[in-house]
């Protein structure tokens, strides 16, 4: 069976794959990081986002052997090691950006990414553009859109804390 | 997904290597439209190619009046290339457009334009602004490159190397997607290039194609208004849940119109 | 224990505990568990919507690599029937045919996606190969993908033995009284109108796995349920035959329902079965694509109704004839969707005197039908919005003032409606005006003129309604032929230190019970909220549940967890009462702090609670030690939110494109526990009912083949589909349970897409149109505007 190097979470494992196995698979099922879910096999729903090498991607659209050598990172690996959520995920509790919580992992990557390419900051309507590969069923997106504006102030220093949803 | 063996060559010569010995191999480069079909077990190959090992199929280069675009440039590559930008911003624009953020950072202009989908957005710009398919044996001018869904002239084993597109005077797009998978549903890629005027239409039809008339009518009046009086026929136009032939047909006319006036 | 911040309690937006984990990646959702030695299940599906199964070998496939079995309907024919959880009797009496639901095809399919064989291998590719080695031949018979083809005279029977495919004929109501209403009416206005099948699509596909303990002869099913206690009650008793000592039901982090996942599936009894047969545990994950054509649908109903006005546009009398659709076997709601969640919502916020509803349940060969968020009462809320809305087209009264001339005056209550509901509380005219407001419905013709000026078409449009939540009492729902009773279960466990532990058999899929029902203790018990942690969704842990659905959790989940609480509250009183000599009559309990009353004597909570455990000074010949407490709760009534939605649209007429500019909900839930979790729950549902109105349409060929079978063609709404939703809330207390509330969960996509729709018409009223059927898709929009410019050519 063909192997794969990879570091996820900054952790660099070597595992044994079919040729078949999707990257999706072998984080949820060989290295049991199952917080990067599968919602759809259309490569639609985007629950499955992760980075690799510092863009987001489908996870359910790479083949394992394609993350060969790469650096990944997953929804496990964004708090700091003594807890510290990433200003994303604070924004997504702080805004009750997520219900059921099961899109939110990916919903979290991609939001991340999107405010990272967009340093110059994003509109209300480029926000809801730029979440054109992930669906939500709970929310209707109303406070995910609140929760990354209010987070991308915070990533590109414009803030030193997240501005406080309004009661 | 059936299984198969992967092979991830770093040669132009090593990949076709492979691909010549093997008829049911297939090449992959971003695969965001090959493992989607190959998850629903459309495709049986028995080994997947991956070409993303070959540093020299990648970038966007700027060759005098044409800019060079590598097989395995991304689509976000695109979309973000200030040459892109600067020379076509048609191309630019659409690159942004096509798929979601994922897709774009995965997914290629070589992939896009030889696997030919009818509503992919890049056959568009290849067959508008007349652009040149570079493979691995020779160069394929677009008008004969594109054959119909899902078909071009790429041979078994021929290696697409890279698209050159010449830098039009002006050029726009449009489209309208599909409410539901977000693929084009009828566009319109319009381009005032040094063969002349050329309009052509996605996602509406079994394969990109020119219209003609439209053409001819941008020839003698360069607006909005003179392409909007051009009614593109039913005939042969796709039909699904979200679009019958006869709204394409319609929408066809509306996206050209909305390219004349983006492309200025 | 710290005094309780007065944040936590009842109205307070409190930060929600399960966040953590669902953001760090630690929810435990069904296919995020892997049990030791487990299997994997596959189950080959039918492409045919209605067939007889003339071969099905399965030899070849039990040669594939790592396959462990193979079942098909054979080996379960022995087993019971999926359970339908809901009779309804025929207008004369008659039970509703109920013909057999196998976990397995038995010799025939019924819809694309029923279940063939079922295929167990050590890994989930080599089931899948496996699978695909099964030889079926299939004599396809003629299928009937719409209730018109499945009635058609001549129509092939989808069961044996129901004739005309009709499930049942049901009515309500008394047609003597309403024809004569009729007969007097100044002003009849007629409307026909088909209510769009949708697929809930929640973002976690469904799970089950199967285990078995061959030692203790027990079974464990993980479950994408929102209702654990139920499956046991349904999968034990009717379909496996195990008792419910021996069967545990864990429906752990659970990605969404909407009530798609109330229904006891085949694939929970299957991997449950095979399990036991093989010895080892055997999971099953659904794929989307498979969701789509095994998932329950919902709505699907064609109506044709009636109002009768007099000439002051007051309403006299409302006739309604709806046939709905089964699919091809019931699922465990769907008999009680179309008739009592449906025909009794008719009356509204408005007093028509008279209200006659036949129901026609058809069978066909389409996925069965079950609740989808609201389920019945979006039905009947968009028709009879719409409806007012063409009745004020017609009349020429204006579309809001036709309202207020019929509401239920806020004096009236109770209000006794002609469809056997009575409403409890409500302010009609305050939602309204509070939305009109919030709105600037005032100036919407400015707008109006101004998207002219840029060439697009604006609309306006509201819907005032009212919903029923809680489904209850116990005695009326079991004689309107519901197989279980509706009432909740609640424990309060307060441990020795004063932290306490909530069970309850609602069940969280999404909803942030385990912050708002914190809060109800915080509230009550004054224990903060971080040191409440609530327990639901495993039948080895909580007493008993009938869990979530129809917007119950707190109005009959909370109530139950109050009444527990007063128990605890009554018990600690004694036990404060034997502690500080004082009579029992004397001792006050406010915020976790019994009081000597009149005296500066005090106990906490956490006092009593180690006393109660620790009885060295105890009243031990009056109470026995510990202090925990359940409490079963079945509710006098439903309770009925209700509110306006506002929609404004604008449509780009040269795509059809209908864009909603901005939607405003007030919403009267009851009181409002979390004000943060009740807004998240009105946008979502605010969503799904966009989502209806504009995009979605599960979409079936002549044939019965699920042309939108996949995410690629049934369009779920995306970021950019879809506004900002503003939410307000104004509230009148709901009179019977003890909390006040009335539930907010599915007041969304109830509300919505009647106010979508009638913003819809109104943009396209230059046009001559009446109505457009949902969903107002691009192409949809663009085929009316063209007809209209071709008519206006002409």
């Amino acid at each position: 069976m063909p192997q794969v190097t990879l570091t996820v979470n900054g952790k660099t494992s070597t595992v044994e794959v079919e040729g078949r196995t999707l990257l999706v698979e072998l984080l949820r099922e060989k290295l049991r990081l199952t917080g990067t879910h599968v919602g759809c096999d259309t490569s639609q729903c985007g629950a499955c986002v992760v980075h690799v090498d510092g863009d987001s991607v489908k996870s359910c659209t790479m083949l394992a052997l394609q993350a060969d050598g790469a650096t990944v990172t997953t929804i496990e690996g964004l708090a700091k090691p003594d807890g510290t959520l990433h200003p994303m995920q604070e924004a997504f509790r702080e805004y009750h950006a997520l219900q059921c919580g099961f899109c939110t992992p990916g919903m979290v990557m991609s939001a991340i990414d999107l405010v990272q390419k967009h340093p110059q900051g994003l509109s209300e309507k480029e926000i809801r553009e730029g979440l054109e590969g992930n669906l939500c069923r709970c929310t209707g997106y109303h406070n995910i859109v609140k929760a990354i504006a209010a987070a991308q102030d915070v990533m590109h220093g414009r803030r030193s804390e997240l501005q406080p949803a309004a009661e | 997904m059936y299984d198969f063996a992967y092979h991830k060559p770093t040669s132009v010569a090593d990949a076709v290597k492979i691909l010549s010995a093997d008829p049911d191999a297939r090449p992959i480069s971003g695969g965001q439209t090959l493992l989607p079909a190959l998850k629903h077990r459309l495709n049986k190959p028995t080994a997947v190619v991956d070409l993303s090992g070959i540093a020299e199929l990648k970038g966007v280069k700027r060759q005098g009046d044409k800019l060079v675009i590598g097989a395995l440039t991304k689509h976000m590559d695109v979309a973000n290339s200030p040459e892109v930008q600067a020379a076509i911003p048609a191309l630019a624009q659409l690159a942004s457009g096509i798929g979601d953020i994922q897709v774009r950072n995965r997914g290629t202009i070589g992939g896009s334009v030889a696997n030919n989908d009818p509503a992919a957005d890049y056959p568009a710009a290849v067959l508008a602004l007349d652009a040149t398919v570079v493979t691995d044996k020779r160069r394929i001018a677009a008008d004969d490159f594109f054959q119909g869904m899902f078909t071009t002239a790429l041979e078994p084993g021929e290696l697409l190397i890279a698209v050159e597109f010449p830098i039009p005077e002006k050029a726009g797009y449009a489209k309208m997607r599909n409410p539901a998978s977000r693929y084009v549903m009828a566009g319109a890629f319009v381009a005032k290039t040094k063969s002349g005027i050329r309009v052509v239409i996605n996602g509406a039809g079994p394969g990109v194609f020119r219209q003609a008339d439209m053409e001819k009518a941008l020839t003698a009046n360069w607006s909005a208004d003179s392409v909007g009086a051009v009614k593109q026929s039913a005939d042969g136009l796709n039909g699904d849940i979200h679009g019958s032939a006869e709204y394409r047909a319609h929408l066809v006319t509306v996206m050209a119109k909305r390219a004349v006036t983006a492309a200025g | 224990m710290n005094a309780v911040t007065p944040f936590e309690g009842i109205g307070a937006s409190v930060k929600r505990k399960e966040d953590l984990r669902f953001l760090s990646g630690r929810g435990q959702y069904t296919d995020d568990i892997n049990r030791p030695g487990q299997a994997y299940a596959y189950i080959l599906r039918s492409p045919h919507a209605h067939a007889r199964i003339v071969v099905l070998d399965t030899a070849a496939a039990a040669a594939m690599p790592g396959v462990v079995a193979i079942y098909t309907g054979a080996d379960t024919a022995a087993l019971g029937s999926i359970p339908c959880g809901w009779q309804i009797h025929n207008k004369d009496g008659s039970p509703m045919a109920e013909p057999r639901h196998p976990m397995l095809a038995e010799g025939k399919v019924r819809h694309v996606g029923d279940q063939v064989a079922v295929v167990i291998a050590e890994s989930r590719g080599q089931a899948k190969d496996a699978a695909e080695a099964i030889q079926v031949e299939y004599e396809v018979l003629p299928a009937a993908a719409t209730m018109a083809a499945a009635q058609a005279p001549g129509a092939a029977a989808i069961h044996d033995g129901v004739a005309g495919n009709l499930c049942y004929d049901w009515h309500i109501g008394d047609k003597a009284v309403n024809d004569a209403a009729f007969a007097a009416a100044a002003k009849v206005v007629e409307f026909e109108t088909t209510n769009n099948r949708l697929i809930a699509n929640a973002m976690e596909p469904r799970a089950a796995i199967g285990e078995f303990d061959s030692t203790s002869g027990d079974y464990t099913l993980y479950t994408t349920s929102q209702n654990p206690h139920v499956i046991r009650l349904l999968m034990g008793a009717f379909v496996l035959q195990i008792p419910e000592s021996k069967l545990r039901v864990v429906a752990p982090d659970v990605g969404g329902g909407f009530g798609s996942k109330i229904y006891h599936y085949a694939e929970e009894a299957i991997v449950t079965w095979a399990a036991g047969k093989l010895g080892r545990p055997v999971k099953w994950t659904c794929e989307r694509t498979e969701s789509f054509m095994s998932d329950a649908h919902g709505r699907d109903h064609v109506t044709k109704c009636a109002l009768a006005l007099d000439a002051n546009g007051k309403f006299l009398g409302l006739r309604v004839h709806t046939e709905a659709n089964m699919g091809a076997y019931l699922s465990t709601f769907a008999p009680c969707v179309p008739t009592y969640l449906y025909a009794t919502l008719l009356a509204g916020v408005y007093t028509t005197p008279t209200i006659y509803c036949e129901v026609k349940a058809v069978f066909t060969n389409t996925v069965p039908v079950d609740a989808y968020r609201g389920a019945g009462r979006p039905e009947a809320t968009y028709l009879l919005e719409r409806l007012v809305d063409i009745a004020a087209a017609e009349t020429g009264i204006d579309r809001v003032e036709i309202r207020r001339r019929n509401f239920i005056p806020t004096d009236a209550f109770p209000y006794q409606t002609p469809v056997a509901l009575q409403y409890d509380s409500g302010d009609y005219t305050a939602t309204l005006d509070a939305a009109l407001a919030a709105s600037d419905w005032a100036g919407f013709e400015a707008r109006r003129q101004a998207a002219a000026a840029k060439g697009k078409l604006r609309g306006i449009g509201c819907s005032t309604y009212l919903e029923a939540c809680g489904i209850a009492p116990s005695a009326v729902v079991g004689s309107l032929g519901a197989r279980a009773g509706l009432y909740e279960v609640g424990t309060i466990r307060v441990h020795p230190t004063g932290s306490v532990t909530v069970l309850t058999g609602a069940h969280s899929h999404g909803q942030g019970h385990e912050t708002t029902f914190a809060q109800l203790v915080a509230d009550r018990l004054g224990v903060p909220v971080a040191q409440v942690d609530v327990v639901h969704g495993d039948t080895a842990k909580v007493p008993f549940g009938m869990g979530t659905y129809g917007s119950r959790s707190l109005a009959v989940g909370g109530s139950a967890m109050v009444k527990a609480m007063d128990k605890i509250i009554a018990k600690g009183k004694k036990i404060a009462a034997h502690l500080m000599e004082a009579s029992v009559e004397d001792i006050e309990f406010d915020r976790g702090t019994f009081r000597v009353a009149g005296t500066d004597r005090t106990k906490a909570l956490a006092e009593i609670s180690l006393a109660a455990y620790v009885p060295h000074n105890y009243p031990i010949e009056e109470i026995e030690p510990g202090l925990e407490e359940t409490a079963f709760y079945d509710p006098k009534n439903f309770t009925y939110p209700g509110g306006c939605h506002i929609a404004e649209v604008e449509i780009d007429p040269d795509t059809g494109h209908v864009t909603v500019m901005k939607f405003t909900a007030v919403d009267d839930v009851g009181r409002v526990i979390n004000p943060m979790i009740v807004e998240g729950q009105v946008q979502g549902g605010v969503a799904q009912g966009i989502g209806q109105a504009l995009l979605e349409a599960a979409v079936y060929d002549s044939d019965g083949q699920l042309l939108s079978g996949s995410m690629m063609d049934y369009c779920l709404p995306r970021a950019e589909d879809l506004p900002p939703v503003g939410v307000a809330t104004h509230t009148t207390l709901c009179t019977h349970n003890p909390l006040g509330v009335k539930g907010c969960g599915e007041v969304g996509a109830i509300g919505s897409p009647p106010a979508v729709m009638n913003a819809v018409v109104d943009a396209l009223k230059g046009y001559g149109v009446r109505h457009v059927e949902m969903p107002a898709t691009p192409q949809k929009i663009w085929g009316i505007i063209h007809a209209g410019q071709r008519l206006a050519a002409e």
